[in-house]
């Protein structure tokens, strides 16, 4: 891999940023939209329930704002390339001497910004405005931030792939793929809440781990080690997977002719 | 087709290149070199196979058979090393319209690891008469302006190998006239390689030292602009061009002319 490449690639998507405002708006909007809402709903939960249920509904809060920040790297893989689609650039990027690593990386990196940015919109904003404070996890804020964007990179490079395999007709892909996750990964309630079938799927997942995780450290101020190695194992073989996924769709529509119909329509 | 005594080095070379898409042969066993300083002219009606042939050396699509060789390394399995020496422009493709030229041209000066950028930028912008454009919004450029735009970025890695995909395409007389001096200019200086596709002849005779028309995917003549139209009973390029898409061969047999 070749860094230099890579910051190129970064840099065109810091200019991008900076030439378009509203991308940058978009960054918080929605996420600010949804932590507005769950704060809402949890104060009027809290003012109307006992106060021992009341401390759960915090976990409403953790669990959005958590999983923000996966939703948050998978649509900087995804709509990075979508990028270079919309702006028929893809052709440009595909005959200059960049790697398929390099290009991902590029996007990885560009989620890691869109995923900062938005997390500390949402600290202050949880802090000043519901007095939920995202740093009472602590140290475990890192690996827990690691893990979803570990696995939002992953569905970002399927989502990828897809799009890359279907076009513009699986574009909407981009956007609805972590939600597909979302009623199984348990980030508004615990796993043994779920219907029993469920349980076995949602533990096949890196966020489960993470959810849990976060809801035992914000209820008792401890984390299972046992669940953060499972987030991390699991995280590897997605990665390699969905790397894998990306690399054949690439060989596949260059076996087929369909990358440069795709990358001039 | 090429002369067993000719010694100019190969830049690149396809040898019986067939791709079929769902059972057609869009390129059939089509076999050319192209030399060092060399403007090789890919000409045929739509469909021809031009495009094809050329998004196989591109390494955008693979073939179903044959060898691609550049700089006398396989293409597939030495993309990005044969990539880092060559470049592309098509009148087709865009570069990201919300970024201002600079911008865009920078991120490519990055990507071929351009020493001194900005310069490089500067000059080539100077060279095409668009240093004025540095500030613009890439999508708000005119045809003509964007067309030479993409001409910097592809001769912004003093590429060996040139592709140049219609690169008039859409432009007034005026603008074209100045894009075939500059790209002849670039080549002679540098001695670069190029393969040239065009739809416009007056392009094809005036840069093209060498043309190869096909048709349905197979070469039907091969040679200079002028001994094609000497050995064809039209009167210029324009007719020989005219006559291969409609009744597909030259003459009544396909016969190559003399090969540079």
């Amino acid at each position: 891999m070749n860094f230099r490449i890579i910051s190129a690639l970064v840099m065109r998507y810091l200019f991008l940023y900076a030439r378009s405002p509203m991308r940058l708006v978009e960054l918080a909007f929605w996420p600010v939209v949804d932590l507005v809402v769950w704060g809402n709903v949890t104060v009027f939960i809290q003012k109307n329930t006992n106060p021992e249920f009341g401390s759960y509904v915090l976990f409403f809060l953790g669990g959005m704002i958590l999983w923000d920040i996966m939703f948050r790297a998978q649509q900087g893989v995804a709509i990075s390339f979508l990028e270079d689609v919309w702006t028929r650039n893809l052709l440009n990027i595909f005959v200059a001497p960049v790697r398929s690593s390099e290009y991902i990386s590029a996007t990885f990196i560009v989620g890691m910004l869109r995923i900062l940015i938005t997390a500390v919109v949402l600290s202050f904003i949880s802090w000043f405005g519901y007095a939920f404070n995202v740093f009472q996890l602590s140290w475990w804020l890192i690996p827990f931030f690691l893990n979803l964007m570990l696995f939002g990179w992953s569905l970002g490079m399927i989502s990828t792939a897809l799009i890359l395999r279907w076009g513009l007709a699986a574009e909407s892909l981009a956007w609805a793929i972590p939600f597909f996750f979302q009623p199984v990964v348990a980030v508004f309630y615990r796993v043994e809440d779920m219907p029993a079938w469920s349980r076995p799927i949602a533990w096949c997942f890196p966020p489960t781990y993470i959810f849990e995780g976060m809801r035992d450290v914000m209820k008792s101020g401890t984390m299972n080690w046992d669940y953060l190695g499972y987030a991390a194992g699991l995280n590897v073989l997605y990665l390699a997977l969905a790397g894998w996924l990306f690399v054949w769709v690439l060989n596949l529509t260059r076996k087929r002719g369909l990358l440069t119909k795709f990358a001039t329509q | 087709m090429s002369d067993p005594t000719d010694t100019r080095e190969v830049i690149l070379e396809a040898r019986e290149l067939t791709r079929e898409f769902d059972g057609v042969k869009a390129l059939d066993r089509f076999s050319f070199k192209l030399h060092r300083g060399e403007v090789l002219g890919l000409l045929g009606a739509n469909g021809a196979g031009k495009t094809t042939a050329m998004n196989c050396l591109l390494g955008l699509t693979l073939p179903t058979s044959g060898e691609l060789n550049a700089f006398g390394m396989p293409l597939q399995a030495n993309r990005i090393k044969i990539l880092q020496r060559a470049n592309f422009s098509s009148a087709y493709t865009a570069l990201p319209g919300n970024l201002l030229v600079w911008q865009n041209l920078l991120v490519f000066a990055h990507i071929y690891g351009v020493p001194n950028p900005k310069k490089k930028i500067a000059e080539l912008m100077e060279l095409l008469e668009i240093s004025h454009l540095n500030k613009s919004v890439t999508g708000q450029l005119s045809a003509g302006e964007s067309t030479r735009v993409n001409l910097v970025k592809a001769f912004l890695n003093d590429p060996e190998l040139l592709m140049l995909d219609e690169p008039t395409a859409s432009l007034d007389p005026d603008i074209a006239d100045k894009v075939r001096k500059v790209v002849r200019k670039v080549q002679r200086e540098r001695n670069v390689a190029i393969l040239y596709t065009s739809h416009n002849m007056r392009d094809i005779e005036e840069v093209c030292d060498r043309v190869i028309f096909l048709h349905k995917g197979k070469i039907v003549c091969e040679g200079t602009p002028s001994d094609i139209v000497a050995q064809s009973s039209s009167d210029n390029l324009e007719d020989v061009f005219i006559k291969i898409a409609r009744d597909g061969e030259l003459l009544d047999e396909p016969k190559k002319a003399s090969a540079v």
